[in-house]
């Protein structure tokens, strides 16, 4: 059995320790040593993003990540995505716009919207084209993920108009807050 | 949306677009796929592999690999039961078992790079791994072929010498590789060429490309000390896994449980089982439960692809545009065993037209390749490029715009196929007069390059066995309990035709995917069929409850059930009424729960037409294609989520799209695939295609009750005849090859 | 009387007749009516009283689902066609 090495790392908002072999991915112990299934395993060889996770803000595919070097880093994964009560206005342009059809690539593809939006709400389809081109999805053809991208960045955008107008987000929002 | 003709129903659910039930569990990553099950004391299979595309296995040696630290269990096929030719009718068609079990795992003989020789299971995955370079094979290495016209030569290296060449039942006297012989023929086909103003005739060569699900196989395998075994797999066909599992280890189907976990897609390549035997083999071994998952290399060379083809066609038409004859000489692989799609092929190459004479001969051809499988509309697209390239040949020569040559000659009611049957009420015109009405087809298309294409495509949708039930709980929902494993949002689909039956919204059905002891006997999600059959079964479902409930309204108002009736969610007489939710909340009062159920088994099959435009472009001096704009029409009977039957038509164009530009095996000198990734097989990404705008047309389905046809696999019939035609526009250039890549592609505009 | 489409690979055994007229309610009295008619059409069609692998039977546009025990109307048409599946 190959020594273990100690990582401390924050996933999701919380911090998180966990032992690992040298040769385990990022991707490997997030499913196999911490449960964490949302991101999914299509390719190992980071060709299909199936398995895209934010590290420290950028979208990297955790297949080619060791787990080794997540020592220190922050980790969001498609688990820490919507909040407590409420998903994320991307998840919920997935749902309405019918953005996934089988639904392995879609934590992917979350993910690294997510990563285009927070930096640019407003993308082109162009825009939007690019940097999902790290992604693999087979059933859609692409079309109505891109719309969803592009409609969730605009709700992005009017919650966050929304946002600087009251104090502390949106009333609905802080109610659910409370309910919970 | 086009509307083809008046339909008098007006429905409160179908043709809405619900978020699926499933939905939120798939947006944050909570739903079980396969690969995420985990099982306490779980152990971990590994597969070795043959690296060499044809070879005998003199022997295998597993003796130091057992012995590694953590492995629990070792093996191969001399533990499986030998099956004669045993054929299983699978429903959706007929195996032979001794063939699905040595592709399973080989038994003697080596078929294709990648072919299952041995197996370990150990604690982890990595031992495991390290446990197969331990096993020792000896193997005599023969020579290969995978090239099915190579394949079908009189000296071409033999792959099985059990395997003679079928015609319709009859047998011939030697062993060969071409494992069947189809032929189909209408009218006195001589004569009508020879009656024809102008004969077009082409040859055509596809190569195998792969389904490309985005989720590896996997299966995990609990043979339990009781003696049953459990298996959770990702899978097309739950009962039908169950019935290939239990038929290649020789158990009756009742030792074995299904559990369908959430499925990464399918297209017809998760209908075969390839782990679920070996992974319960090894759980017998050691006792444990046995998660086996296939690395992306293993599903390209091991799994899948759709044959490659050498097709040869030529039609007749008289000056005024008719068609006069047809003739199709098909060649398919099959891969390492027999049982490719070539009946298909055969019965789609002149589908979509009126021929008053043609003949077809197909051929089903072994070759080192893994044992193709159905590829959505198996064996349709190959023969649509080649039918449709010629049809669009015939209309430019004739002067005749290529819509309107298509309508002159256009399959309708009525119309006798060259394979026999007649058909019945069918949307094909309806999906031509939707092309030519199409802002698409209207705009001109201006610049340097560029080119338009356009083509169709025809593919059946099958019937099959269907079942479901269904509890109305107090609160006036329902829980839908179903058999058919959910790949694109069926369970919406379904509990939609539900919902509507019973008068309820659609978020008011609670659709579940459950094992094969939990729901009637159900065939495999494929063949277009679940929203159309297993939607059936949810409609026979919604009538069961609504009779049911009709009494209980009867005894609550001490009347004869029948003056009661139910209409648009409630339930009436002459002077009273009650919501369905108000009388779910009374049934414990007039004898307790209600439970529907219902089993089906249409046999008339529907069919689907679409029709595609395309335009591109083509960079001159490296032929790299670029589609500029596409729009899909597609004739789905009756939309019942129009949001997802979009979804499959758009999915299906750009596989079609990879299909004509991209993608294909590659073979080293050896018959070794050599471009086994994502990174060289080489799949459309978002960047590489436009918006694919669709246009749905509705002729009903006669025989359905809200008209449904199944629309999953026509979208990726006409997309490589439609690019080939764009490309032609282009570049002057006919492609008779797929893929169009750009080595391919430039050679040919340097002619 | 139902009208039986005779496969071409069968013509053989038929001296090239296309199509028959054979008396029967169900697809297994069809069968031995052809056999009667055309000796060796039974092997080729089926086995084990089944039908064999790879051939679906067409009965009026649709395919039959029981096998030998289908219902053939008095006007019914019938094919022999290859067997298929679906992605």
């Amino acid at each position: 059995m190959a020594k273990k090495t100690h990582v401390a790392t924050t996933i999701n908002g919380e911090p998180m320790e966990f032992l690992c072999e040298a040769r385990q991915s990022l991707l490997e112990v997030l499913r196999d040593n911490l449960a964490m299934t949302g991101s999914k395993e299509g390719c190992n060889n980071g060709n299909c993003g199936a398995c895209t996770v934010l590290l420290d803000g950028q979208p990297v595919d955790s297949c080619l990540v060791l787990a080794v070097e997540a020592e220190g880093a922050e980790i969001t994964t498609v688990e820490g995505i919507a909040d407590d009560s409420r998903l994320h206005p991307i998840q919920q342009c997935f749902l309405e716009e019918a953005a996934l059809q089988c639904g392995v690539c879609t934590p992917g593809f979350i993910v690294t919207a997510k990563a285009l939006l927070d930096r640019n709400p407003t993308p082109s389809e162009h825009e939007i084209r690019f940097q999902l081109a790290g992604n693999l999805c087979r059933c859609t053809g692409y079309d109505k993920i891109i719309r969803a991208v592009q409609d969730a960045g605009k709700r992005m955008a009017a919650e966050a108009r929304g946002a600087s107008t009251t104090t502390n987000g949106s009333p609905a929002r802080q109610q659910q807050k409370q309910a919970t | 949306m086009a509307q083809a003709e008046s339909h008098p129903r007006k429905y409160k659910v179908i043709g809405t677009r619900p978020v699926r039930h499933d939905g939120a569990d798939k947006v944050t990553g909570r739903a079980i796929y396969g690969a995420d099950l985990r099982l306490n004391g779980m152990v971990h299979g590994k597969i070795l592999r043959s690296p060499h595309a044809h070879a005998v296995i003199k022997s295998i040696d597993t003796s130091a690999a057992a012995k590694l630290p953590g492995v629990v269990a070792v093996t191969t096929s001399a533990d499986f039961p030998d099956l004669q030719d045993k054929i299983a009718d699978l429903g959706e068609g007929a195996v032979n078992l001794a063939h699905l079990g040595a592709n399973v795992l080989a038994h003697g003989k080596a078929l294709y790079k990648g072919h299952a020789v041995a197996a370990v299971a150990a604690t982890s995955p990595h031992v495991a791994q390290e446990a197969l370079s331990l096993i020792k094979v000896e193997y005599e290495p023969l020579p290969a072929v995978t090239w099915v016209l190579d394949a079908m030569k009189d000296d071409a290296p033999l792959l099985h010498d059990d395997v003679y060449t079928k015609s319709m039942g009859k047998k011939a006297d030697k062993p060969s590789n071409i494992a069947a012989h189809i032929h189909f023929e209408k009218g006195d086909v001589e004569d009508a060429f020879a009656g024809s103003d102008l004969v077009v005739e082409r040859e055509f060569k596809t190569a195998s490309v792969h389904q490309g699900y985005i989720e590896p196989h996997v299966s995990t395998a609990l043979w339990n000390q009781d003696g049953h075994l459990t298996i959770w797999t990702s899978t097309q066909g739950s009962f039908t896994a169950r019935q290939q599992t239990a038929e290649l280890l020789q158990v009756p189907i009742s030792q074995v449980t299904v559990v369908p976990c959430e499925i990464g897609g399918g297209f017809g390549g998760k209908i075969a089982v390839y782990l679920e035997p070996v992974a319960a083999m090894l759980s017998r071994k050691c006792g444990r439960p046995v998660k086996m998952v296939m690395s992306r290399d293993e599903v390209f060379e091991a799994t899948g692809p759709t044959p490659g083809s050498s097709m040869r066609v030529k039609i007749g038409a008289t000056k005024d545009g008719k068609l006069t004859a047809g003739e199709a000489w098909l060649a398919y692989d099959a891969g390492a065993f027999p049982g490719g799609v070539i009946g298909p092929g055969c019965m789609c190459v002149f589908s979509c037209y009126e021929f008053p004479a043609a003949r077809v001969d197909g051929y089903d051809v072994l070759d080192n390749k893994p044992k193709t499988q159905a590829y959505r509309a198996p064996g349709a697209t190959q023969a649509a490029f080649a039918c449709e390239s010629v049809i669009d040949e015939l209309a430019e020569k004739l002067g005749i715009d290529p819509i309107e040559f298509r309508l002159k000659n256009a399959a309708k009611e009525g119309t006798r196929r060259v394979d026999g049957p007649v058909y019945p009420r069918v949307g094909f015109i309806e999906t031509l007069e939707a092309a030519k009405a199409s802002d698409h087809w209207k705009s001109p298309l201006e610049g340097k390059n560029r080119g338009r294409g356009i083509a169709s495509g025809y593919w059946f949708n099958i019937g099959l066995k269907s079942s479901a039930a269904a509890n109305v709980n107090p609160d006036g929902t329902v829980s839908l309990l179903e058999g058919s494993t959910d790949i694109g949002g069926t369970r919406t689909s379904v509990a939609m035709q539900l919902a509507e039956t019973l008068g309820i919204t659609a978020e008011a059905v609670h659709p579940k995917v459950v094992d094969t002891d939990s729901v009637g006997y159900t065939d495999v999600t494929g063949g277009s069929r679940v929203t159309f059959a297993t939607g059936l079964a949810a409609y026979e479902v919604g009538r069961d409850i609504l009779r049911q409930m009709c009494e209980r309204a009867a005894i609550l108002w001490e009347c004869d059930a029948a003056e009661v009736e139910s209409v648009d969610g409630e339930f009436k007489t002459k002077d009273k009424r009650m919501t369905f939710a108000e009388l779910a909340g009374k049934l414990s009062q007039t004898g307790g729960p209600v439970v529907g159920r219902a089993t089906v088994n249409p046999e008339g099959p529907t069919n689907g037409f679409g029709t595609h435009i395309v335009d591109v472009e083509v960079d001159p001096d490296t032929a790299k294609v670029t589609v500029l704009r596409y729009t899909a029409i597609q004739d789905a009977g009756k939309a019942i989520h129009p949001s997802y039957v979009e979804g499959q038509m758009q999915g299906g164009a750009v596989q079609g799209i990879g299909w004509a530009l991209n993608e294909e095996y590659v073979f080293d000198g050896e018959g070794r695939m050599a471009n086994a990734s994502y990174l060289d097989y080489r799949m459309p990404t978002a960047l590489d295609v436009p918006h694919i705008d669709t246009i749905i047309v509705e002729v009903p389905n006669p025989a359905h009750p809200y008209g449904v046809r199944g629309v999953g696999e026509t979208p990726i019939v006409p997309p490589p005849a439609a690019m080939a035609v764009a490309v032609y526009h282009a570049t002057g250039v006919r492609m008779q090859e797929l893929p169009m890549s750009p080595p391919k592609l430039w050679a040919a505009m340097q002619k | 009387m139902a009208t039986v489409f005779i496969p071409t690979q069968w013509r053989d055994l038929t001296a090239d007749v296309e199509s028959v007229e054979i008396e029967g309610a169900t697809l297994r009295e069809i069968a031995r009516g052809l056999e009667a008619r055309f000796p060796g059409i039974a092997e080729r069609l089926g086995d084990d009283g089944g039908i064999a692998a790879g051939v679906a039977v067409s009965i009026d546009g649709a395919i039959a689902s029981r096998g030998m025990l289908a219902p053939v109307g008095p006007q019914s048409e019938i094919h022999f066609l290859p067997a298929i599946g679906g992605g």
